[in-house]
């Protein structure tokens, strides 16, 4: 389980690439991701160029079948620009990602439509994400077309297989229903349906119990983990709410001003933040405890920067107490491992 | 299906809907009935009128129904023939082959007003010599006057109302009047009810010479819809009107709003330079004079129905709705669900037609029932400006033809308010079921 | 314990909405206390109607109205009494205020945000426009907002800082009460922090009390002093917070609380079955006996509330 530690000169990039491709095809990692820059333009006026908007600001990291990671950030980070590049929504400007041993930016309309089907993709609404006049055999039956599933037969048999792997039986119940006369943990339940529909490897979950009730929540939470384990499907989880990050992840990354700023294992990384900010996020994250009502928190102060114009250096050094001056303003950290697969891109790791 | 039967039930809460509903399908079952009973070519038959095809009707002759609200009935047309047998006709022949004629039409006259005219028909069969005619008029009081002495050529027309020397026998009163009042030097004079007879006395000079003759009164009422200048029965062209309106309004508004929905669709999905094309299409477009151009192309190039609707739906579909779909599709867009489509790999075509537009409809159906009353004064509006369809009997071209023989000046008030009246109901029909519509599926509107 | 010392008294509270499919019994007989400078949170889940709680308690009600009815003692007055003018002029954002689920939507988007927290004390206390824009510009500093800030419009401000202007527009005529209803649901871990730290300095500093709703139990320990647990449009437990987050009473609390994912600790979270009962039809006796693994008989009959070492519960575990 090697991952590159130092990516960012130019020169060195396509050997990388080249290493990773050869890792990702022996070994069992599905998916890596190198140097990734994922930038939208700023238009002014319709025509004039007025900078870019750095997303997704160079993120390394490889993914190993059936691993369940969570991108961990607040909102602004990049979190959700990162996961929609990966699910091929937007291009990246730079980077490549490897699926499989396939580079995605080599992929033709036939590459990333198997590209696709390989996916599944579970979103944070679960009623904005079923669409409202199609009942749940529809729902659940367009990306078998799209995928190419033409047999009726075939396509009514994947379905019930599904409905009852998300556990809503008996599946006839609840096919000519539509969205709005399910509750929001059943709609959930649709939604992951649908992105186990076609089978894949891989599901990229967009704070997926975020809008759901806090009895539901684990409910969903249970289901997607008992799907992990029974498919051997890797997880990239994207949430904020770490407390629910102990229940299912292996490893955690987070994620700040479109860079990672920390990774490693969930157990690691709770018991000993190494980053300021991650100290901060955890710091910050309550358990319902009544003693909190008499304590004030450690936050750090500010709000995190424009993605326009970040800060030179470490992103996070105006916000960071722990600020070595003359170092983390002036020059960015590069990526440090202090404990045994425990990454950390700060100067205090030096 | 059962979406739509909810709906339906959803939409007959609200009474304006009912009312909109019973007038549109009395709308249809009149357009049915028009066209079977009187097929397209037929109309347009008897649209154009000629000779012998509305000889029996009078001019310009109200609908009878108004007697109803006169105390003084205006007489209807009475008609006798001796061809189907409401005249009597007697034939004697005398010993040189002579044959002599008698015919007789009797008829009441109840009625507080004189008829228009009135004409008598002969048709006659003869090789040389042509028959001659007397002819009596008999009142109900037995008084006999003296009309005329005619010779009848094959097919002759005798009015009444142009024989001067009649005129003179009644002081000077027209005959129409005069035939049927007993004191001709009386100053507002109202016709004799009663009995009265017409009688004929003829000489057919051939042994095989036949004659017959048509009695016809012109009355001043005619039928349920009247009739116009050209003695045609309005009701055909009211009746026929319908099914133009009515399609004509309904194609030019689904034609248009469909072709404006899947352009603003397609707009808004592919955005970039296909976005910014539609956008300024649709902003010169909408300022284009749309009735000015219908206009012209009414003038210079076509007034063919097909061709008017065809520009109607051009110009409609880069029009203002363009941008109130945009700015729907725009919201749509965004849904989450959109997203995942493309994540799950659904092409363009398939997200627009699939995922984008159905979210319109709700907006979409009330839009178009109540843009159809819009088109249908539109087609009207060129019909009464004289560009409409001259083939074709529309509800505006009789307003036009009206207007032409200027109609509300000389009182035939009828002749304007029966298809505007039509226009009128047809337009609030659409419009009530519209708004009942929108109620429906906007249920924020619920409150008002 | 006289009434006249508490802050707030809820009697008997009922909010029933005219629906089309019949009466919502969104409030359905709440009743609890609160006193001076101290918070209560209610916790409960979507449906359980303690949106329309806090609308009750501040009279912001909607037209569909089938029953208001109960008694709401302030300061020892039942303000249920005073009619709809004198309730908007004397008690409504001078005595208590809101601040509403998603209050950073809530700004006019066209006013600036210092006219905007200006506002109230120019209609409620009559102040003149200088004197209530430094009233604003004191709520600033208070709530962490900077003061420059004031001149900006809404569109300007992040997330964070639009909640802490609805924040600092409900404190600004100073209210005894504070109804603050999910405040912070949409926001980050960092500035839901900070809005909690900003919510304790109030309340230290100005002796304010809190009415906190939401369904984030984790955080809601944040600023409890008691909490009261709301199921189907009533209270079922009441009690203070010490007692509560370590053993809560009612089996829906408990299950409530073994729901939470927690942080630190080792527990596997557990989930609820089922449903809650709709608002429109709610069953007859206990409205969790379907839902709850301690039921028994008596259990088919409404259980009265009952008090256990100063806590309140309504369930026949407890007779």
């Amino acid at each position: 389980m090697s991952e590159g530690s130092q990516v960012t000169v130019e020169a060195q990039e396509p050997i990388e690439t080249e290493k990773a491709r050869q890792s990702a095809s022996s070994n069992n990692i599905l998916m890596s991701i190198r140097d990734l820059r994922v930038w939208f333009e700023l238009r002014r006026f319709g025509f004039g160029h007025a900078g870019f908007v750095r997303a997704v600001d160079g993120v390394n990291f490889d993914l190993h079948r059936g691993e369940a990671i969570a991108i961990v950030g607040e909102s602004g980070c990049g979190k959700s620009s990162l996961m929609k590049t990966i699910l091929g929504l937007y291009r990246p400007r730079e980077g490549t990602i490897i699926f499989d041993g396939k580079d995605l930016n080599e992929m033709g309309r036939d590459g990333l439509r198997w590209y696709r089907s390989r996916l599944g993709y579970v979103q944070q609404d679960p009623y904005g994400a079923l669409p409202p006049f199609m009942s749940i055999e529809r729902i659940l039956g367009e990306p078998l077309i799209i995928g190419g599933v033409r047999s009726k037969e075939e396509r009514r048999q994947r379905i019930r297989k599904t409905m009852l792997e998300v556990k809503m039986s008996p599946p006839e119940d609840f096919l000519p229903k539509f969205p709005h006369m399910l509750s929001g943990g059943q709609q959930q339940r649709v939604v992951i349906a649908r992105a186990m529909v076609l089978e894949p490897e891989f599901i990229v979950a967009d704070e997926p119990v975020s809008m759901l009730d806090a009895s539901v929540r684990v409910e969903i939470l249970k289901l997607l983990r008992g799907l992990q384990e029974t498919h051997g499907l890797s997880f990239m989880y994207i949430t904020h709410d770490l407390s629910t990050v102990r229940y299912f992840s292996e490893r955690i990354f987070v994620m700040y001003a479109g860079k990672l700023v920390e990774k490693g294992k969930m157990t690691d990384l709770l018991r000993n933040p190494l980053h300021p900010y991650s100290h901060a996020l955890l710091a910050a994250t309550s358990d319902p405890d009544a003693r909190n009502a008499a304590t004030f928190k450690e936050v750090p102060p500010g709000e995190p920067p424009s993605l326009v114009k970040p800060p030179a250096g470490c992103r996070f050094h105006p916000r960071c107490v722990r600020i070595i001056q003359g170092l983390c303003n002036e020059k960015e950290p590069p990526e440090f491992e202090p404990e045994a697969g425990h990454f950390s891109a700060c100067w205090l790791y030096q | 299906m059962k979406a739509l039967q909810r709906t339906f039930r959803e939409l007959l809460r609200y009474p304006s809907a009912v009312i909109g509903l019973a007038i549109i399908a009395g709308l249809l079952i009149m357009s049915i009935y028009a066209m079977v009973s009187i097929p397209y070519q037929e109309a347009l038959r008897l649209w154009r009128g000629g000779e012998g095809v509305w000889y029996k009707n009078p001019k310009l002759a109200a609908p009878e129904w108004t007697n109803l609200f006169r105390k003084d009935k205006l007489p209807k047309s009475i008609y006798l023939s001796s061809l189907d047998g409401s005249a009597s006709k007697e034939v004697t022949t005398d010993a040189k082959g002579n044959k002599k004629i008698a015919f007789t039409y009797t008829f009441d006259y109840p009625y507080a007003a004189f008829p228009q005219e009135l004409v008598l028909f002969f048709t006659s069969k003869f090789s040389a010599k042509k028959p001659y005619a007397a002819i009596t008029w008999i009142t109900p009081e037995g008084k006999s006057i003296r009309v005329a002495e005619i010779s009848i050529d094959q097919s002759t027309v005798y009015y009444f109302s142009q024989d001067a020397k009649l005129q003179r026998r009644l002081l000077d009163v027209a005959p129409q009047v005069g035939l049927f009042v007993n004191d001709l030097k009386a100053k507002n004079p109202s016709p004799l009810k009663g009995t009265y007879q017409l009688k004929i006395s003829a000489n057919i000079f051939e042994a095989d010479a036949d004659l017959d003759a048509e009695l016809l009164l012109y009355g001043q009422v005619h039928g349920l819809a009247g009739t116009d200048h050209l003695r045609r029965n309005l009701g055909i062209a009211l009746l026929w009107g319908t099914p133009v309106a009515l399609s004509f309004g309904l194609i030019a508004a689904l034609g248009t709003t469909i072709t404006t929905m899947v352009i603003a669709a397609c707009g808004v999905w592919f955005g970039g330079w296909i976005d910014q094309l539609i956008q300024r299409i649709t902003e010169v477009n909408m300022v284009l004079p749309f009735l000015p151009i219908l206009i012209m192309v009414g003038a210079f190039y076509s007034r063919s129905i097909w061709v008017i609707l065809a520009v109607t739906v051009a110009l409609g579909i880069f029009g203002a709705q363009i941008k109130a779909f945009r700015s729907t599709f725009l919201q749509i867009k965004e849904s989450p669900y959109v997203e995942a489509a493309r994540a799950y790999g659904a092409g363009n075509f398939r997200i627009i037609f699939s995922y984008l537009t159905p979210r319109l409809i709700p907006l979409l159906i009330p839009g178009l029932v109540a843009a159809i009353p819009g088109f249908v004064f539109l087609e009207a509006s060129l019909a009464v400006l004289g560009l409409g369809d001259p083939t074709l009997p529309t509800w505006g071209k009789i307003i036009n033809d009206a207007q032409a023989n200027g109609a509300l000046y000389q009182g035939y008030y009828y002749w304007v308010l029966e298809p505007a009246a039509l226009l009128l109901i047809a337009g609030l029909a659409f419009a009530f079921l519209g708004f009942s519509l929108d109620r429906v599926f906007n249920p924020r509107l619920r409150g008002m | 314990m006289a009434e006249a010392e508490k802050l707030l008294r809820v009697d008997n509270l009922k909010l029933y909405f005219r629906t089309g499919g019949g009466a919502v019994q969104a409030v359905d007989g709440v009743n609890f206390e609160l006193d001076y400078n101290r918070a209560v949170v209610v916790l409960g889940e979507s449906g359980c109607g303690k949106t329309s709680l806090a609308k009750a308690i501040l009279r912001l009600l909607p037209r569909n109205i089938e029953t208001y009815s109960g008694e709401i003692w302030l300061d020892g007055k039942d303000v249920m009494q005073l009619g709809e003018e004198e309730f908007r002029h004397s008690v409504r954002w001078v005595k208590m205020s809101l601040v509403p689920q998603a209050a950073m939507n809530a700004l006019n988007p066209v006013i600036r945000v210092g006219d905007q927290v200006a506002e109230p004390v120019m209609i409620h206390l009559g102040m003149k426009k200088n004197d209530a824009l430094a009233t604003a510009q004191k709520m600033f500093q208070n709530v962490g907002v900077p003061v420059d800030f004031l001149n900006r419009y809404p569109f300007e401000l992040s997330g964070g800082m639009r909640q802490r202007v609805a924040i600092a527009m409900a404190l600004v005529t100073s209210p005894s009460l504070v109804v603050l209803d999910e405040p912070t649901s949409a926001l980050d871990l960092l500035t839901q922090a900070n809005i909690f730290n900003v919510l304790k300095r109030i309340k230290q500093g100005f002796g304010t009390s809190y009415i906190l709703i939401t369904h984030d139990i984790a955080t809601s320990s944040e600023l409890a002093d008691e909490v009261a647990v709301m199921y189907a449009g009533q209270i079922v437990e009441v009690g203070d917070a010490g007692l509560f987050f370590p053993a809560p009473l009612h089996p829906y609390s408990q299950k409530l609380m073994a729901s939470v994912p927690r942080l630190r600790g080792n527990q596997e979270p557990e989930f609820i079955t089922g449903q809650p009962p709709s608002l429109l039809n709610p069953p007859t006796g206990c409205r969790f006996a379907a839902r709850c693994s301690l039921r028994f008989e008596k259990c088919d009959q409404e259980p009265p509330v009952f008090a256990k070492d100063g806590r309140k519960v309504k369930c026949w575990l407890y007779a």
